[in-house]
């Protein structure tokens, strides 16, 4: 890390200590000069951790299954499809909404560094943003499915989607068969995060049997 | 700049290794780190092309030894200490011991929800015709400045189809300098993972960018 602890390394304490008292320091005097209200920052976490999360994409996915009206407007003009749910604002003012079929799997990655949709799953997985996923998505996606379990047929076309500028994509996975009928509700169920990141596929109605 | 940020089709990586039932956060001080990314937004005045430009300009060893909330939080406290908010006698000591420096806003608990879904839309109004046409076949131009740019170099010099013309966008590399918005066009452009990567790669495989006007040129 620039400047701070390259000192400090014969210490006893460990690297993640540093960073606490270091993060826990800085926090103090931005806080005691008036920059910065704690229970701002409490919100602010609680809204990451509690409020918002794939569970509002596979909301939106499932109102796409079950409303063709609803996933029409989806697929032609995303955001405010996804605002009539309720889900707007910080990474997710321009939103994009990629339809999966038997014959083309998207997927998505931020190569520069971690653009996510985050209105509609939260805050990306350290996967999401490590090394390995952002190098390898883009030149060698089948291979990054098959870390994640997922093999796709050969004549399917993969279309990779690097989140260069301020546009997020989310993906629609394929509706699983045997679930015509369905209640939203029960279909979100079968809707996962990384289904919606094009790293899985929906669940299957086995999956969820209780 | 062509650093360590700039990950697409580099190797030596790894697999990729999904954590099962990942919370949102590991530790306690990435929650703060976070927050306190997102809350120093307004007092700071910096925007989020300074933020990632900031993150990723660091000796590339630096980078992919950190955590991403490590990242987050060197580049808060650099900004910080760069625009006189904080000092590192101050951090050291753990309490404020200058009087605090004016800012124009700051984010109360009340305005939290309202600022998250507002959020910061980047389209803008613009009386310029875009360049390019969706099908137009276009090149992404072999550039490399040292500043923010969000041209992958996994694109560069490669010939590709605009398929979507998005709309006028804050352009990122003006932004990250301060040198204002400068709104440009902004396409997807999408490129067969042949002419990315050479003959042996898969044939049924498209990438595509978001990239601005200026990185583009008729191919």
């Amino acid at each position: 890390m620039s400047g701070h602890d390259g000192h400090h390394h014969d210490h006893d304490h460990s690297e993640l200590t540093e960073t606490e008292l270091r993060v826990r320091a800085l926090e103090t005097v931005l806080t005691e000069k008036g920059y910065v209200d704690p229970a701002a920052l409490d919100l602010l976490i609680e809204t990451y951790e509690k409020k918002v999360g794939p569970r509002n994409g596979a909301r939106v996915v499932a109102k796409a299954w079950a409303d063709p009206a609803y996933r029409a407007r989806l697929l032609k003009d995303a955001t405010p499809a996804i605002g009539e749910l309720g889900y707007a604002g910080r990474q997710g003012e321009h939103i994009v909404a990629l339809e999966n079929t038997p014959k083309q799997h998207n997927m998505v990655v931020c190569t520069l560094c971690s653009c996510y949709p985050w209105p509609v799953l939260g805050l990306p997985p350290v996967w999401y943003k490590s090394a390995p996923y952002r190098s390898r998505a883009v030149a060698d996606p089948r291979g990054v499915l098959a870390d994640f379990g997922v093999t796709l047929p050969k004549d399917t076309d993969i279309r990779v989607w690097d989140s260069t500028a301020e546009i997020r994509y989310l993906v629609v996975p394929v509706r699983p068969a045997g679930t015509d009928g369905w209640s939203e509700d029960k279909l979100a169920d079968l809707v996962t995060r990384d289904s919606m990141i094009g790293t899985g596929l929906a669940k299957q109605p086995k999956d969820i049997a209780k | 700049m062509n650093g360590a940020q700039d990950l697409g089709g580099t190797h030596g990586h790894g697999p990729v290794e999904p954590e099962r039932n990942e919370p949102v956060f590991h530790a306690e001080w990435e929650k703060r780190a976070f927050a306190l990314t997102l809350a120093m937004g307004m007092p700071g005045g910096w925007n989020i092309d300074m933020g990632r430009f900031t993150r990723e300009n660091r000796p590339p060893g630096e980078y992919l030894a950190m955590s991403y909330y490590q990242i987050w939080f060197a580049a808060l406290e650099q900004m910080s200490k760069e625009r006189g908010l904080v000092a590192d006698e101050e951090i050291d000591a753990g309490h404020s011991l200058h009087p605090p420096k004016p800012v124009k806003q700051t984010l109360s608990p009340g305005d939290v929800a309202k600022a998250l879904y507002r959020g910061g839309p980047t389209e803008r109004e613009t009386n310029t015709a875009a360049k390019f046409k969706t099908g137009d076949k276009v090149r992404a131009k072999n550039i490399n400045p040292l500043t923010h740019t969000r041209l992958p170099r996994y694109v560069r010099g490669h010939a590709g189809v605009i398929e979507r013309v998005i709309g006028c966008h804050v352009f990122p590399d003006s932004n990250a300098l301060g040198a204002g918005e400068n709104p440009q066009w902004l396409y997807t452009v999408r490129f067969e993972a042949c002419e990315l990567w050479g003959a042996d790669a898969d044939p049924s495989v498209k990438v595509s960018v978001d990239a601005w006007e200026p990185y583009l040129e008729q191919a």
